[in-house]
């Protein structure tokens, strides 16, 4: 009948871990408030290039993005390709996709639409003065040259 | 349990990027009419800055580095600006390089005021709109001050084949130069610099502090143009 006597000499318990779970949560939502689920595949590889004088957009639902750069996937070449939401585009096609765009902010703001353009740093001019030719002729004035930021230099 | 929840979370660290907005701000230029007029400019008052398709810099027909593109601008935009910025800018002494680039205007109080007289008369209620903010300028620095004149600009022209790194570099040392010629400034009048002038007025909305903003701005304007761009390969073949 000894089989459940209590060891007499056995010291102070281990830690509980009966909180861990909270704990471990709590991170998990601190993540989940803190990061923003990307809505749209990048197809584009896009290496941003380094600024220093860098503005950072609070209402970020004013912005809609124009992707630049060297297709993801080869099989589409390597040549700056122009992505708009998830789609390859063609410069012709910018007009139509910033109306649309707009159409999809409050009556009020659609004026303060921004257009980022997130565009890797080795491709030619060419191509973003294009778009920016095109970005004017639809009034989409406000632009935001996606950077990471740096230091200023002396 | 806990197994789960750290599944999650692996899950989320891994799925996520933390998509940051943010880069340099440019305002584009509205579309130009096709009957517009071309503006006819003064060749000194324009700080030609070029870039070629070998990644290339031109800045007044000289070769330059990047590196030295701000001090470059910052001159500039100085010009033969004693008057409000000489006691700001002890050290700065006005070598020939200066002399070449225009010459700063004085903006006086007196003759705005006949001048604000004037457009109110002849009910143009923008420009006297305009001219009372040079004036609340001139309250806010205590004395008259001197402008760059109207066709003082940087101008901008790049090669279809220079590379976009290049562009944005190009970019922001311009706009840099600014930023520092501004917070030098608003430092020395206002006690703060103009970025956190301009924190602070995106967070409060005082109107005291946007004419301050505008003051400044008033002395150091940001004008960038960006010309139509050349095409230099299709020059060679």
């Amino acid at each position: 009948m000894g089989k459940f006597k209590k060891n007499s000499k056995r010291e102070s318990g281990a830690i509980s871990t009966a909180s861990l779970p909270d704990i471990v949560f709590m991170l998990l939502f601190f993540f989940m408030v803190a990061t923003v689920l990307r809505t749209e595949e990048e197809m584009v590889k896009v290496v941003r290039p380094e600024a220093s004088e860098i503005y950072k957009i609070e209402k970020k639902h004013l912005i809609r993005y124009i992707n630049i750069g060297p297709p993801q996937d080869k099989r589409y070449g390597t040549e700056p390709v122009i992505q708009l939401n998830d789609q390859f585009a063609d410069v012709a096609l910018i007009r139509d996709w910033v109306e649309n765009e707009r159409l999809t902010l409050a009556e009020a703001e659609q004026t303060k639409m921004w257009v980022s353009m997130k565009v890797d740093q080795d491709t030619k001019m060419g191509v973003v003065t294009d778009v920016k030719q095109e970005l004017r002729k639809a009034s989409a004035l406000k632009v935001l040259y996606s950077a990471n930021s740096r230091e200023r230099t002396n | 349990m806990a197994d789960i929840a750290f599944l999650l979370l692996i899950f989320w660290l891994v799925t996520t990027t933390i998509d940051s907005d943010e880069g340099v701000k440019r305002q584009l230029p509205p579309p130009v009419p096709p009957d517009m007029e071309q503006q006819e400019v003064k060749d000194g008052d324009v700080y030609n800055v070029r870039t070629n398709f070998r990644d290339e810099l031109l800045v007044e027909k000289e070769v330059m580095s990047i590196g030295e593109l701000k001090d470059g601008a910052k001159d500039f935009l100085i010009a033969t600006g004693t008057g409000l910025l000489h006691p700001e800018r002890p050290n700065v002494t006005l070598s020939d390089e200066n002399l070449k680039y225009p010459e700063r205007q004085w903006v006086r109080k007196a003759e705005l005021l006949t001048l604000e007289q004037s457009y109110l008369a002849a009910g143009q209620n923008k420009r006297a709109e305009k001219v009372r903010e040079k004036l609340t300028a001139i309250e806010l620095f205590g004395g008259d001050y001197r402008e760059l004149p109207g066709s003082a600009l940087i101008s901008l022209q790049t090669d279809r084949n220079t590379s976009y790194d290049l562009y944005l570099q190009v970019q922001n040392e311009l706009e840099a130069a600014v930023n520092e010629l501004r917070d030098e400034l608003a430092l020395a009048k206002f006690n703060e610099s103009y970025a956190s002038l301009e924190e602070r007025y995106s967070r409060t909305k005082q109107e005291s502090l946007l004419d301050k903003i505008k003051a400044i701005r008033l002395v150091y304007p940001q004008r960038i143009s960006e010309a139509e761009p050349r095409d230099a390969s299709q020059g060679y073949y």
